[in-house]
């Protein structure tokens, strides 16, 4: 099949690097809505989904703007002047604590362009202050002064986008603590972009006997030599845990089935071995999916379902919420839940990952963890354990996963066959559904409902975009 | 068998080169061998790091864990070993920081190489050992019952790190 796009572009595996130029630029890519239509067949999609930059690019342009993208949470910058800076796509921006409210910023100098702040997180003061020329900006993103001003027209400087200060991505929620943006001035509103997905945010926040969760130190960070779509669908493939984990977590059953006896199970060996659990089991956990392309894994039960009680935290759970409600809150086994298009959360384990795409064939996935403010420390200590066991660059079960990743793309780059497929348990007009639809666990059609989302994004952002250039010409 | 108090700064510094040796070789059961039945090998996640529990860490294994580390290595089915990593320790000659009848503390700065097909992973840092007596009629004269090692850029987005540093 020929999309008219560049097909492959071959990346040079050793010292591969994004340039600044490559990851930053805001280069144009001329997609239509025929060469998205091309990249797909029913259950199966085309493999420059992964591998070319065109494409990557088009990505950038159409769907992250589109989308409702995590920025931070407010436990990040409790007191005015507190910021981080992160990225969203492909564009650097800082979350900062104004008066009371949360802003974000395009972390750049609108003078000359200079980030206005490097470190992950920071206290600017009452004002940023630009290293290189001194300008100042208030917390608000209001010009505040320039030095040596007799040189400037006031008027005209005032018409000049340096004028106006920093430039604010205007469109945010504060979800319960959770800040999330969407790039584009025009859209989908974000309780319709998110829907019923919100609940598995509201099952991980009430958690807390107090309501409120509050980020647990920094995140790891580790760097993948593929395809972020590549690690938000290994999320709900349940059909790969017993086969690529067989070496980790097939370790740890068989060698604590030789030495472990009838001792209590560490809580390593807790974490580790669900991960061996047979199809059937993953069958029936269930999948849910909601319209936009989120969806999740363990609905009925998951792995996450077996771990010891902590001692203590069951009595201020109902103290907190009365018994039922308690009992509701934590009869969720939640295993991962999806927000299209690159976070992923579980619930039960308080940790957000986010694939951030820096290239086609290159990811940077942040693993976060969050207290549970009010709750016995013993949970964040095994939410911390989690967190290095599963997500970490020393981590074995991690090791196992990226293997996978880099060996797909690479294998990406062979010919004769243009196609990866998901076509398991796929169904007739299964994409027409209200609110919600459950299927059986081990189905592939969370990695449907994806990329269902990633063309309908991607199509409404160049319809809009060729009507614009329509209208203008 | 003399005791730590007298051990002399050799012995012990040659007992942390051979630690390196039988990294760098694949000794790894020998080396398991070394590290006491309460053994903890930390590696923080942020550059000085002192709350081992309830921050995220890069490594916090007990012996079980670097026994299930070292096993699957050499797994069949152990695709990110196939083919092999290899790797090479570089060491700084160990400081002795502190030394009683109970342990001997010592600290020694490193480069570490890390290598898998065309890739070569360079990183830095410093690796503190406790250090305790074998007992009577083992072939090395101490055991390791902690190995903390502290990364120059601990909070960098690194690709796998799969050997033992």
């Amino acid at each position: 099949m020929q999309t008219g796009l560049k097909l492959l572009e071959v990346s040079n595996k050793l010292h591969h690097s994004v340039t600044m130029a490559e990851k930053m630029t805001s280069k144009q890519v001329n997609i239509t809505a025929e060469q998205v239509e091309g990249l797909f067949r029913p259950g199966e999609a085309h493999r420059d989904l992964y591998a070319s930059q065109d494409i990557f690019r088009a990505e950038m342009q159409h769907l992250f703007r589109q989308c409702w993208l995590y920025v931070g949470h407010d436990s990040q910058v409790p007191n005015r002047g507190d910021y981080i800076a992160t990225e969203l796509a492909d564009q650097p921006v800082l979350m900062v604590r104004d008066r009371e409210e949360v802003k974000v910023f395009h972390n750049r100098c609108p003078h000359k362009g200079t980030k206005l702040v490097l470190d992950a997180a920071g206290q600017a003061g009452p004002f940023f202050r630009c290293p290189y020329h001194a300008w100042t900006f208030r917390t608000d993103g209001s010009l505040r002064s320039i030095p040596h001003p007799q040189g400037y027209d006031e008027e005209r400087l005032h018409e000049s986008a340096a004028g106006c200060g920093l430039s604010p991505v205007e469109n945010l929620v504060n979800y319960r603590g959770f800040i999330f943006a969407r790039l584009a001035s025009q859209g989908i509103d974000f309780d319709a972009f998110f829907g019923g997905s919100l609940s598995t945010l509201d099952n991980m926040i009430d958690r807390s006997p107090e309501g409120r969760l509050s980020v647990a130190g920094p995140p790891l960070r580790y760097m993948h030599r593929c395809n972020w779509k590549m690690l938000v669908e290994n999320q709900t493939d349940t059909c790969h845990p017993m086969v690529a984990h067989e070496s980790s977590a097939g370790t740890v059953v068989d060698l604590w089935s030789r030495i472990g006896g009838n001792s209590k199970k560490p809580m390593a060996v807790e974490i580790y071995a669900p991960f061996l659990s047979d199809y059937s089991f993953y069958d029936k956990m269930g999948i849910r999916i909601w319209p936009n392309g989120h969806g999740h894994t363990g609905v009925t039960q998951s792995i996450h379902s077996n771990y010891s009680e902590i001692p203590g935290y069951f009595d201020q759970m109902i103290a907190a919420y009365g018994r039922e409600r308690a009992e509701a809150i934590l009869s969720e086994s939640r295993h991962n839940t999806v927000f299209f298009p690159n976070i992923m959360v579980k619930g039960p384990i308080q940790s957000l990952r986010l694939f951030k795409p820096l290239a086609a064939d290159r990811t940077l996935v942040e693993s976060w963890i969050f207290r549970l403010d009010g709750a016995p420390d013993m949970l964040l200590e095994r939410t911390a354990a989690y967190n290095r066991l599963i997500n970490a660059p020393t981590s074995i079960v991690g090791h196992d996963d990226l293997e996978m990743y880099e060996r797909a793309q690479e294998g990406l780059s062979a010919g004769g066959n243009d196609w990866v497929n998901m076509q398991r348990d796929m169904q007739a007009d299964e994409m027409n559904f209200d609110g919600e639809k459950v299927v059986i666990g081990t189905s592939e059609l969370q990695m449907r409902n994806q990329f269902d989302a990633w063309r309908k994004f991607m199509l409404e952002s160049i319809q809009n975009a060729d009507h614009k250039a329509g209208a203008g010409a | 068998m003399s005791g730590l108090a007298d051990m002399k700064k050799k012995t012990i510094r040659n007992f942390l080169y051979f630690e390196a040796e039988l990294l760098d070789n694949e000794g790894h059961e020998s080396w398991l061998d070394l590290l006491t039945e309460d053994f903890l090998y930390w590696m923080p996640l942020e550059y000085g790091q002192t709350d081992d529990r309830l921050m995220t860490s890069l490594m916090h294994d007990d012996k079980l864990l670097l026994t299930v580390r070292i096993e699957r290595l050499q797994g069949d089915r152990t695709f990110s070993q196939k083919p092999r990593s290899r790797c090479h320790h570089l060491l700084q000659r160990p400081q002795i920081l502190s030394r009683s009848k109970e342990g001997i503390t010592t600290r020694t700065a490193f480069h570490y190489i890390e290598t898998r097909i065309d890739d070569q992973m360079l990183m830095a840092g410093w690796a503190e050992h406790q250090l305790v007596a074998a007992p009577k009629g083992a072939a090395q004269p101490l055991m390791i019952r902690r190995k903390t090692v502290r990364l120059m850029n601990p909070d960098a987005a690194f690709p796998n790190i799969q050997l033992i540093l």
